[in-house]
């Protein structure tokens, strides 16, 4: 779609979350030029990244010039909108931001930060991952990720349900079904 | 022989001692083996009395998915209620808060109750070391004894973060000290595929909680002591 004859391309941003942490690891793999002309390749123009604590700060660019433009910030009360307006998500693995973007039906890659000392986290992406729901990666293999990413192979997640839960739990205390 | 008979006496004294720490002990064995059976079983039929309810948060994705399970809850059954959040972990309180102004603006008080915000030490940042956890984890133990002996809760939900462990733990001693009977229900965090988080483990392996749900197959296989209730999320 509008890919040659240098017509003016449709913005698609991907946003690159790292959550409330540091994850230098990840932001470090974006702000490669692989990645970012592979990202621009794709049809991605933008790519937006917060930051969070992490203390490496990638290179801002404003204009495109075979790669994605790239700008970053480092907290915002709410990543809602940023979620919203992308056309792709690369996210750390925490499951908060997970389900808020397989909520809204964003295609998403999870970047398992393995500098954690209790590395759970991969457990979730990866189930998640072998659902179909979404893709996993680490930093250093973000890039082929990108390279083999068919976002059409991806199953919408169905949104899970707290109602067992509460059923079991008013049981448990004698209060009555209803 | 004056030598004699107090030695006597003082043998007698020890054996008392030895005696009354042999009743003391084998009455509170009976009392935890007593918690530990009656776990199983639900509460009393038919309590139609609303419980006050200590309502655990933990960072990030914990907090939403405790926020998703008290959305289908009723409300009117679980007041007043109390959060408690790590304080180093402001976001927690504050979406909490949030979700009871909703509360209060569709409901009313005298339906859904009162809330109280209170923070507790953490026992274990993520990424501490286990060793100073164990300093860490005394002073969050002696904090939560103080906020337990304060709110003395019924109901007490916790989805995860360290901080429950505390709680839960001095929950169940207040059982076997007859001081307040509660139900706690664990529910493991969806972020837990293939093995319960330390706290889902201790609590579980030390019988100090009445229900654990999981969300993922796996982990019922493996504990088949849990419930397992599909995601939350």
């Amino acid at each position: 779609m509008g890919e040659e004859g240098g017509t003016v391309k449709e913005k698609k941003v991907v946003f690159v979350t790292v959550g409330t942490t540091c994850f230098d690891a990840l932001v470090r793999a974006v702000d490669t030029p692989e990645v970012k002309k592979e990202l621009f390749r794709k049809g991605y123009t933008n790519i937006l990244i917060q930051i969070g604590r992490g203390s490496y700060i990638p290179t801002k660019s404003t204009v495109e010039n075979g790669s994605a433009v790239l700008e970053y910030f480092t907290f915002s009360s709410s990543i809602a909108d940023y979620l919203k307006e992308a056309s792709l998500v690369i996210s750390h693995a925490g499951s908060g931001s997970i389900f808020e973007t397989l909520r809204l039906g964003k295609p998403l890659i999870v970047v398992v930060n393995e500098d954690l000392m209790d590395n759970h986290q991969s457990e979730l992406a990866e189930e998640l991952a072998e659902r179909k729901h979404l893709f996993c990666a680490r930093p250093q293999t973000l890039y082929q990720s990108i390279v083999d990413m068919d976002t059409g192979s991806l199953i919408a997640y169905q949104p899970g349900d707290a109602e067992p839960v509460a059923k079991h739990i008013n049981r448990y205390l004698g209060f009555p079904d209803d | 022989m004056e030598k004699g008979s107090y030695c006597l006496s003082a043998m007698s004294a020890s054996n008392l001692v030895l005696l009354f720490t042999i009743g003391v002990v084998t009455i509170v064995m009976i009392r935890i083996m007593y918690i530990v059976y009656r776990r199983s079983k639900p509460l009393n039929p038919k309590s139609p009395q609303p419980l006050s309810t200590l309502i655990v948060l933990g960072s990030g994705g914990h907090t939403a998915e405790m926020l998703n399970l008290l959305n289908v809850l009723q409300m009117e059954r679980f007041k007043p209620r109390f959060y408690i959040a790590a304080a180093t972990d402001n976001m927690s309180l504050q979406k909490a808060r949030v979700y009871e102004d909703s509360l209060l603006d569709k409901a009313g008080v005298d339906a859904v109750g009162r809330a109280e915000f209170m923070q507790i030490y953490r026992s274990r940042e993520v990424g501490q070391s286990y060793i100073t956890s164990i300093g860490t984890t005394l002073i969050a133990i002696a904090h939560a004894l103080w906020l337990m002996i304060k709110i003395r809760p019924k109901v007490i939900l916790c989805n995860g973060p360290g901080t429950c462990v505390p709680l839960c733990v001095i929950a169940f001693f207040f059982k076997v000290l007859g001081i307040r009977w509660s139900s706690v229900f664990y529910v493991e965090s969806i972020a837990r595929v293939r093995k319960l988080s330390l706290s889902g483990l201790l609590l579980y392996k030390l019988h100090m909680v009445d229900q654990l749900f999981v969300q993922w197959p796996k982990l019922k296989e493996k504990y088949p002591r849990a419930h397992y209730v599909g995601c939350l999320m």
